[in-house]
This record gives C-alpha cells, sequence and structure tokens, in this order.
C-alpha cells in the first residue's frame, strides 16, 4: 500500500508493537479505576467516552501500523515475541482494527443502553477485556497463546450475555453459551494436548516443522479435528451453532452485535492462523485432510443458517441465523485453500468480508438495539411502519440488510463478490455458486425487514418519546461505513491480501 | 469530469430531496433535477467523438482509473459515451424532471422519501449508461432496482406488495443469471484481458481469444454465455414470455414510477443486450438469428394482441411496450446500419412516446379515478387539451410520419428488410410489420371509446382540464417527439457512427 514510510530510525522496543491490545487492556483498568473512585455516581457519559476513546485510539494505533508496515515483509517480517508465542503481523493488525472498531459502535450504544442500568463500569470494562482477549487471539502464535486469548475473550463474554441479571432470557442465555463454551474449550484443548503428544511442541511453527515424518497420522488427525470443532464453535459454525441463536437472542443487543461480529472475526483468526501456519497444506500427512473439513463445514453452514433465517419471525433471531450463514462465507477463506494456489487472495477476500461485516452486522444488531430501547416488540410485524416515525435509521437498516445480501451499491456486495471471485480463481467454482445461490436467496428474508419497515403500514401507533444520541450515532456510523467501503474497497482488499498472503 | 459531476449532483439532490421536508420536496426535486438536464444538453452540444466505444471507438468525456484489483483483474472506474450512450442519457434526465413534475399531483404522502428515491435512481441510471467498465456498469444496473422496489412497493395502488416483490425477484434473478453468464467469458479469456473493462473485452471476444473454462470448449463457452446473458437482459427488456412482470409492476406503480419503468428501465435491457450480445458475440447472435427474430416477433404480435384485450388503459399502454421492444430487437438482430442504428433510435422514440402516453392516461386517472375504458366516454368534451395530446401521442406510437415513433420503426423495417444475416429477414420483418396494425387497433379502439363518443362517466368525481403542471410535462415531450420526428440526425449521425463499427470486422 505505502511503500516508502520510513517510521523510525532505529527500532522500538519489539513490545510497542502490542500497543493495540494493551491499550484496549489499560482502558479496561481505567474504567475500573474511574469506577473505584465513586462507585455510586459514576458519570455514563464518562465511561462510555473513556471505552469509545480508548478502542479508537487502539484502532488508531492499529491503523498506523499496518500503514508503516510494522510486523510487514517490507519492514523486517513478523514481529515475534515472548519466545515465539504471540507474532505481531500484519493480519493481526487487521484483525485489530474489526476488533476496535465493533468495540468503539458498541460502546457507544451502549451509552444509551445502560442508562438505566447499574454496573455500568463493569460492563465497558468487560467489553473492553474481551476485546483485549480477541486481539490477544489474532496475534496467538502457540496453541498454548491460542486458548489463553481465547478464555480471556470468552469468559467477559459469557458475564455480558447474562448482563441482564433480572430478565430471565439473559441468564439463560448466559448459562447456555457458558455451558457450551465450557465443553467446546474443553475439546480444543484436548485437541491441542494430542497434537503436543504427536509433535512436542506448541509454538505453531514448530508444530508445522514436527507433522510431516509423524507416524501417528491418526492421533493428529483427532486433535486437528478436535481444534476445528473448537473453532467451529467460536465462529458459531453448523453443527457448533446451537448456541448462537439464543445467545444472541438473550443477551443485550450491543453485545449481540459485539459477540456476532467481533468475537466471531476471533474465531477466524485464530482459525487462519492456527491452519495455515501450524498444518500447512505441503506438510501435513495425507489422511489429514482439514481443508475437506472445511468444506462440508462452509456448505453447511451457509446453507443451514441460511434456511434457518428464512424462516424466523423475530428479527434478532433472523439475524442471528443469518450470521451463521455468514460464517460459511468467511469459511471459504479455509475452504478454497490448495498447494500452491493463490491462498493469500482467498483468505484475504474472507478477511475483507469480515471486517465490512464488522460493519454491516454491527449496525444491524445496533439499529435492533435502537427499537428496543423504543420499546417497540421484536418480531416483523412489530416493525412494521418504522419508517415513518424513524426515516433516518430505517435508511440505514435498509442500508445494513441490502448490504448482507450482497446488492450493490453497498459495500457487502464487493466484499462477497471479492470471496466468490477468489474462490473461483482458486478453482473452486461450486464452493462460490453455492455461496451465490445464498447469497441470492438470502435476500428474501432480509427485504423482509425492509418491507416491514418501508411498505407496511403499522398496526399500532406508536410514539418515539427519544432519539438516544449514542445509538442514533453509532448506527449512522456503521451505515457510512458500510456505503463508504464501496469505493473504499480497493485498499482495504488490497492490504487484506497482503497481509494474507505473508502467511503462506 | 462531466459525467461524474452529473451523477454525483444527481446523487447529492437524492440526499437533499430525502431530507426536505414534505411541502416543498416536489418543486425542489423538479428545481434541482434540472442540473443534470443542463448537464446532459452541455454534453451533447459539446460531443465530439467517434465510432463505438467498445469497438476502438474515441470516447467522449472519458475517465479512467484503476479502483481496485482483485486477483490479477483490475477493476476500473472508466465511465465515458458515444454516440449510442449519450442519447440515453439525455433521455434519463429529460425524462426524471418530466416524471418528477408529473408526480406532483398524485403523490400526496411520505413526498420527500418519493423524490429522493427517483432522483437517486437517475443518478443510477446515468450510470448505467456512461459506465464502460462491468463492474462498475453492473453496480449501477443492481442499484436501480433498489429505488424501484420503494417506489413501487410504498407508493403504489392495491396489489403494490406482490408486483414489488415480483418486479424485484424476475430482475434480479436474471441479473444472477446475466452476471454468470458474463463473468464465465471473463474467466474464458484468462491472460488475454487484464481488466474487466468492456472495450478490452469486446475487443479479445471479437478477435476469437475466448478458451475453454469449467469444461467447456470455447464455442460451447460463449454459446452458454450468450444465452445467459440474453436471457438476463431479455427479462428487463422485456420480451415474451418472460415479460410477466411487466404490466403487474405497471399497473401497481403511480404514474410516474410507470413512466420511468417503461421510458428508461426497459431501455436498460435493450441498451445491454446492443452492448453485450450484440457488439461482443456477433457470431452467436447470427448464428441464433432464427430464434431471436422469432422472439422478437412473438414478442411484438403477442404484445399487441395482449394489449387489444385489456379495458384498463395502462395495462393497454404498458402491453404496448413488449411489442415496441420487441421491433427494438428485431432491428438489433438485423445487424444493418439501419437496422441496429434504428433500434437505438427506437429506444429514444419509445421513452418518450410511451412516457407520453403513460403521463396521459395518468392526468386522465387523476381527474377520474378510473382507467377502465367501460367507465367512460367523450371525456374530450371536459379535458379537450389531455385529449388532444393524448391522441397526438398515440399517432407517434402508431408510427405516423414526421413523429419519432415513424422514424424509428421506418428505420429498423429498413435495416431488417435488407439484413442479409438470413435468407428469411425479409418474413420476418414482414410477420412484424402486422403489429403496427394491431397497434393501431387497440389505440384507436381505446381512444373512439373514452375520448370520443357522447359525454358519459361512472363516477362521482367532476371531469374538469387538467391543472398546467400536469398537462405541461406531456406537452414537452409531445414537442420532442415531433422535433425528433422531423429531425432525427440530431441523434441519428451520431448514432449511425457508434453502430457501423459493429457490423464490419471482428466475426462477421
Amino acid at each position: 500500500m505505502f511503500d516508502t514510510i520510513a517510521l523510525q530510525t532505529e527500532p522500538a522496543a519489539a513490545w510497542t508493537a502490542l500497543a493495540p491490545a494493551l491499550l484496549l487492556g489499560l482502558t479496561g483498568l481505567v474504567l475500573l479505576g474511574i469506577d473505584t473512585i465513586s462507585p455510586k455516581e459514576t458519570s455514563n457519559t464518562l465511561l462510555a467516552g473513556v471505552s469509545a476513546g480508548g478502542s479508537l485510539l487502539a484502532f488508531a494505533v492499529a491503523a498506523w501500523f499496518l500503514v508503516a508496515g510494522t510486523g510487514q515483509e517490507r519492514t523486517g517480517g513478523p514481529i515475534s515475541l515472548y519466545g515465539d508465542t504471540l507474532v505481531v503481523d500484519g493480519m493481526s493488525l487487521f484483525f485489530t482494527l474489526i476488533f476496535t472498531v465493533v468495540t468503539a459502535m458498541v460502546t457507544v450504544a451502549a451509552y444509551d443502553y445502560l442508562r438505566e442500568q447499574s454496573h455500568r463500569a463493569e460492563f465497558y470494562s468487560l467489553v473492553l477485556f474481551a476485546a483485549t482477549g480477541m486481539t490477544m487471539m489474532s496475534m496467538a502464535n502457540s496453541l498454548a497463546t491460542v486458548f489463553i486469548s481465547l478464555e480471556l475473550a470468552s469468559l467477559p463474554s459469557y458475564a455480558l450475555v447474562a448482563f441482564l441479571k433480572k430478565n430471565r432470557g439473559s441468564v439463560e442465555a448466559g448459562l447456555k453459551y457458558f455451558l457450551v463454551g465450557s465443553v467446546s474449550s474443553g475439546v480444543m484443548v484436548f485437541g491441542i494436548s494430542l497434537v503436543y503428544a504427536v509433535t512436542g511442541s506448541l509454538v505453531l511453527g514448530d508444530v508445522a516443522a514436527a507433522i510431516g515424518d509423524t507416524e501417528m497420522a491418526g492421533v493428529l488427525g483427532m486433535g486437528v479435528l478436535m481444534i476445528v470443532g473448537g473453532v467451529a464453535y467460536k465462529t458459531a459454525s453448523v453443527p457448533f451453532h446451537f448456541w448462537a441463536p439464543e445467545a444472541y437472542e438473550g443477551a443485550p443487543a450491543p453485545i449481540s452485535a459485539f459477540l456476532s461480529s467481533a468475537s466471531k472475526a476471533a474465531g477466524f483468526a485464530v482459525a487462519f492462523r492456527v491452519f495455515v501456519e501450524a498444518f500447512p497444506l505441503g506438510a501435513i500427512p495425507a489422511g489429514v485432510d482439514w481443508v475437506l473439513a472445511f468444506q462440508v463445514l462452509a456448505v453447511v453452514t451457509m446453507t443451514l443458517g441460511n434456511f434457518a433465517a428464512a424462516t424466523q419471525e423475530n428479527v434478532k433471531r433472523m439475524l442471528a441465523y443469518s450470521s451463521i450463514g455468514h460464517a460459511g462465507y468467511a469459511l471459504i477463506g479455509l475452504a478454497a485453500l490448495t498447494a500452491g494456489g493463490p491462498n493469500g487472495d482467498v483468505l484475504g477476500a474472507s478477511m475483507a468480508h469480515l471486517l465490512v461485516y464488522g460493519f454491516m452486522n454491527t449496525g444491524a444488531f445496533l439499529f435492533i438495539a435502537l427499537v428496543e430501547h423504543w420499546g417497540v416488540g421484536r418480531t416483523f410485524e412489530d416493525y412494521n411502519g418504522l419508517a415513518s416515525t424513524a426515516p433516518i435509521a430505517a435508511v440505514a437498516m435498509t442500508v445494513f440488510m441490502f448490504s448482507l445480501a450482497g446488492l450493490p451499491p453497498f459495500g457487502g456486495f464487493l466484499s462477497k463478490y471479492a470471496l466468490f471471485f477468489s474462490a473461483i480463481e482458486a478453482g473452486f467454482w461450486w464452493l462460490a455458486a453455492v455461496g451465490a445461490i445464498n447469497s441470492a436467496l438470502s435476500l428474501f428474508y432480509y427485504s423482509r425487514v425492509v418491507k416491514a419497515m418501508w411498505i407496511e403500514s403499522p398496526a399500532q401507533d406508536f410514539e418515539i418519546t427519544s432519539r438516544p444520541v449514542g445509538l442514533y450515532a453509532a448506527v449512522l456510523f456503521a451505515g457510512l461505513g458500510t456505503l463508504l467501503l464501496l469505493p473504499a474497497f480497493g485498499p482495504v482488499i488490497e492490504t487484506a491480501q497482503a497481509v494474507a498472503a505473508a502467511l503462506f | 469530469m462531466i459525467i461524474e459531476a452529473l451523477i454525483a449532483v444527481t446523487f447529492l439532490a437524492a440526499l437533499v430531496v430525502f431530507v426536505a421536508p414534505d411541502e416543498y420536496a416536489g418543486r425542489l426535486a423538479a428545481a434541482l433535477s434540472a442540473l443534470p438536464i443542463l448537464g446532459s444538453l452541455w454534453m451533447w452540444a459539446q460531443y465530439d467523438a467517434s465510432g463505438n466505444a467498445l469497438l476502438g471507438g474515441s470516447i467522449a468525456f472519458e475517465t479512467d482509473a484503476v479502483w481496485l484489483t482483485l486477483g490479477g483483474l483490475d477493476l476500473h472506474w472508466f465511465v465515458g459515451v458515444d454516440g449510442i450512450s449519450l442519447p440515453l442519457v439525455v433521455l434519463t434526465t429529460i425524462l426524471s424532471t418530466l416524471a418528477i413534475v408529473s408526480a406532483w399531483t398524485p403523490i400526496t404522502e411520505r413526498e420527500s422519501q418519493f423524490y429522493g428515491l427517483m432522483l437517486f435512481m437517475e443518478a443510477n441510471l446515468i450510470g448505467v449508461f456512461t459506465a464502460l467498465d462491468f463492474f462498475a456498469w453492473f453496480v449501477f444496473w443492481e442499484a436501480v432496482l433498489v429505488p424501484m422496489y420503494f417506489l413501487i412497493g410504498v407508493w403504489g395502488g392495491p396489489n403494490r406488495r406482490y408486483a414489488a416483490i415480483k418486479f424485484f425477484v424476475y430482475t434480479n434473478v436474471a441479473s444472477l443469471v446475466m452476471f454468470i453468464g458474463f463473468i464465465a467469458l471473463v474467466f474464458g479469456l484468462g491472460d488475454s484481458v487484464s481488466s474487466m473493462r468492456l472495450p478490452e473485452i469486446a475487443q479479445a471476444l471479437r478477435a476469437g481469444e475466448l478458451g475453454a473454462f469449467a469444461g467447456l470448449d470455447a464455442a460451447t463457452l460463449k454459446t452458454v454465455a450468450f444465452v445467459a446473458t440474453f436471457l438476463g437482459f431479455a427479462v428487463k427488456v422485456p420480451v415474451a414470455p418472460l415479460h410477466t412482470w411487466l404490466p403487474d409492476a405497471h399497473v401497481e406503480a403511480p404514474t410516474p414510477v410507470s413512466v420511468m419503468l417503461a421510458g428508461v428501465l426497459l431501455k436498460m435491457g435493450t441498451y445491454a443486450l446492443l452492448r453485450f450480445n450484440f457488439t461482443m458475440m456477433p457470431d452467436v447472435a447470427t448464428a441464433l438469428v432464427v430464434p431471436i427474430a422469432g422472439i422478437a416477433v412473438i414478442s411484438v404480435i403477442y404484445g399487441a394482441m395482449l394489449a387489444l384485450a385489456q379495458q384498463d388503459l395502462k395495462r393497454i399502454v404498458a402491453y404496448s411496450s413488449v411489442s415496441s421492444m420487441g421491433y427494438v430487437i428485431l432491428g438489433l438482430v438485423a445487424y444493418t446500419t439501419y437496422g441496429v442504428g434504428g433500434a437505438t433510435f427506437q429506444m429514444i422514440a419509445h421513452g418518450l412516446i410511451s412516457g407520453l402516453m403513460f403521463m396521459a392516461v395518468g392526468v386522465i386517472y387523476n381527474t377520474t379515478h378510473t382507467r377502465m375504458v367501460g367507465d367512460m366516454s367523450g371525456i374530450a368534451d371536459r379535458m379537450p387539451l389531455t385529449a388532444g395530446i393524448f391522441v397526438a401521442g398515440a399517432f407517434g406510437y402508431m408510427g405516423l410520419p414526421l413523429m419519432a415513433g415513424f422514424a424509428g420503426e421506418f428505420f429498423i423495417f429498413k435495416g431488417s428488410f435488407e439484413s442479409t444475416v438470413h435468407a428469411g429477414m425479409p418474413l420476418f420483418t414482414a410477420a412484424a410489420m402486422f403489429g403496427i396494425v394491431i397497434v393501431a387497433g387497440y389505440l384507436l379502439f381505446a381512444m373512439q371509446r373514452t375520448l370520443f363518443g357522447p359525454f358519459s362517466f361512472d363516477g362521482e368525481y367532476e371531469i374538469t382540464n387538467a391543472p398546467f403542471h400536469d398537462v405541461a410535462p406531456l406537452a414537452v415531450l409531445l414537442l420532442l417527439t415531433i422535433v425528433l420526428g422531423v429531425a432525427p440526425d440530431l441523434f441519428f449521425g451520431m448514432i449511425q457512427e457508434a453502430v457501423n463499427p459493429i457490423l464490419t470486422g471482428g466475426g462477421l
């Protein structure tokens, strides 16, 4: 992108490359500190401001690093830290952009959502700690750090889902999420131990070096399959998706946005790095064909997610299932890999789609938060005629829906196009075909929301009593991002494909 | 940069009107939409280019910049006009403003949203007719669907939800089929193209650089791609039997939206057929001349027969579009200067005249609140001006000399009669000419029963002359129809220049 920006004459200490993650964690601590000073009267504005400011600062630093070339080929390659267990490279920075921008939108939106709640500081700091964990997930270069950062991201999420502790749905969702999450963590950590048993190493590069001549291909295969399961849980892919609709529906809407966008992207960050780095296609024993597993996962996830979404009557659940469908699209990034193929293009297209998805999906869930704030119901019927009372927000929601469906002129069109195009380029035209057909079908249920808002007339009169500034700002920001990512998609996809190519 | 300015100004106008208060949204929209008219007329006055933009001609007002690179293929922001697209841009800007003015009476709720969407659609239509990179073109092409969906779905008649969804699903599925067909061509061309710029692809295809892809050899791939793109565009045109979304959409849509639908949106289909199928793959088109000409003749006759059977004035005009678009396809497949040029000219002529007819029906409906032929008679007694323009427009539609419709149809018939692509072309032409008789039949029939005879009306509305702002757009359209009929060379010269390269060189 920008080849010749010379940042500094002598290299800074390597740990400064962790700045985005450190900033997020520090902001979480600062929030707790603020709360300690006056636990009862801490201003909601101050808390939301600090969290959004912290995550935007982390975003800015990550963007600066990415432009300046930190951890990329042109400045000396990935920065490896703490005995190679963490690595800062273009890919981790790219994913950090997704996490931080979603965190910023979610915290701004939560400002209005939390106005009547207690324990606000805890809410914001949990979000920030989860974001720290996600950033670490994108940097984890050892199966041990993968697991630790995954738990760092998950534990705050369990609490956040159950945050509305007087609401039965929220508590139930939290419990369900926690139970399924723990089991999946267990499965994954068992898989990790099997891989360790075969290779004697946890650092991804060393695992890759050791798998080639192993005699225990069967054990390795079990281990890999269990790690696939862990990843599938984190990304809410079929058949480990059952927790997702429940958790997303029960959780406070900003948290649903956070989980379905940022947390899902974090799962993909782990998947991309672990499978590409630790089990490279050229070196892995023939019996351990994880690409096939991801091909099956991708097709099944897209199809089931879409069909389940089409049958929902509740908008939040519909979005939850549609986000499962989108996990299927993003899985193409792993399913269309071949030894020696245009792998950087495919993986990069997946990453770019996740970035666009970060805007459009977060925006859609935040719109639901806005509607919940007004006390309108959650079914399609309840959305009837919303456009006549809140036209600006309805325009934003329309943008999200059509963009998720992949219609021009919105960002989602280009990112899906790039994804399917790269799959065809890699020779997997059938994956692209399944994706395109699913994408066309998805228009059916996305346009139901649009139809309800604009075309149907409202069943009963409702008055909009307030126009919450934070929620509006976040929704409009996401809408603007979704629109602007169409003309500005060039640098995004080029950066994504360049940093993805560096993995291979 | 004039094209970018045109698109940007229209988008901004859409935004401004969308947030403006309802009271003056209509006036504001009309005033702002005068800017793109001035821009397009300035382009027409300054026009200096020759040849076909896709086949090595020089392109007017060209901008070409790399937008993004994907897997070795560049996507460009590439816009420009030649003699084929410039008339359509002028048609779009003029018809949009007239449609906006004609909406002042019938549109009474959520006005700022209505006019905002109309302008949004206009901006995308300008984009469709000027984009010369497949990708940029496709973005605009699909983006036209979104405002149309709302315009029918929100402001339409009682059955609007069904009509809007049918329109959306039909045209969107068609776009997908077309997209797959075209992308297959791009992959088949492989390394011989480095971008999706239409000129590059057109020339590579004509030079025979297509290779095998996905198990199909080059010839089969080309035929499959031709059929896929043809079907995709044919839904938009629409040709029989893919036309069934059209009457639903037209009948439910409010008048100004019908005007845009018939006047400009249908031309997207024929324009794309000309640009893609008939320019890029003339060898396949000539090989398939019998089925294509057959479809054209069936559309002409069947569409006209359907129009003859209708009782609803708007349906009559709607089905007549199927018939008129059949002529355009016949002209295209003839592959003569007059055939292809006449088809292009007929796109403009039909845009003006069908817009005029829909508006006239709309003005009558605004007053009488009915469109049924049986409910009224002798309307001309009470609304002489509207009736007069209606009659004049109908004569234009029937192809009376010195009207634009005559010029278009004459060119097409001359071109397809002289065509050498197939020995049977004169027969097809002769069969299609019967359409003229039926057109005259249903129009005279409708006029005689509604406009003339003793006055009677089944309804409680008072029938008086329409307000000035309702009749003014009709008058402007009638004037333009006559001007183009008297002096077709205002456009036909540049059309011919752009059409000739399609007929020489390459696959023919």
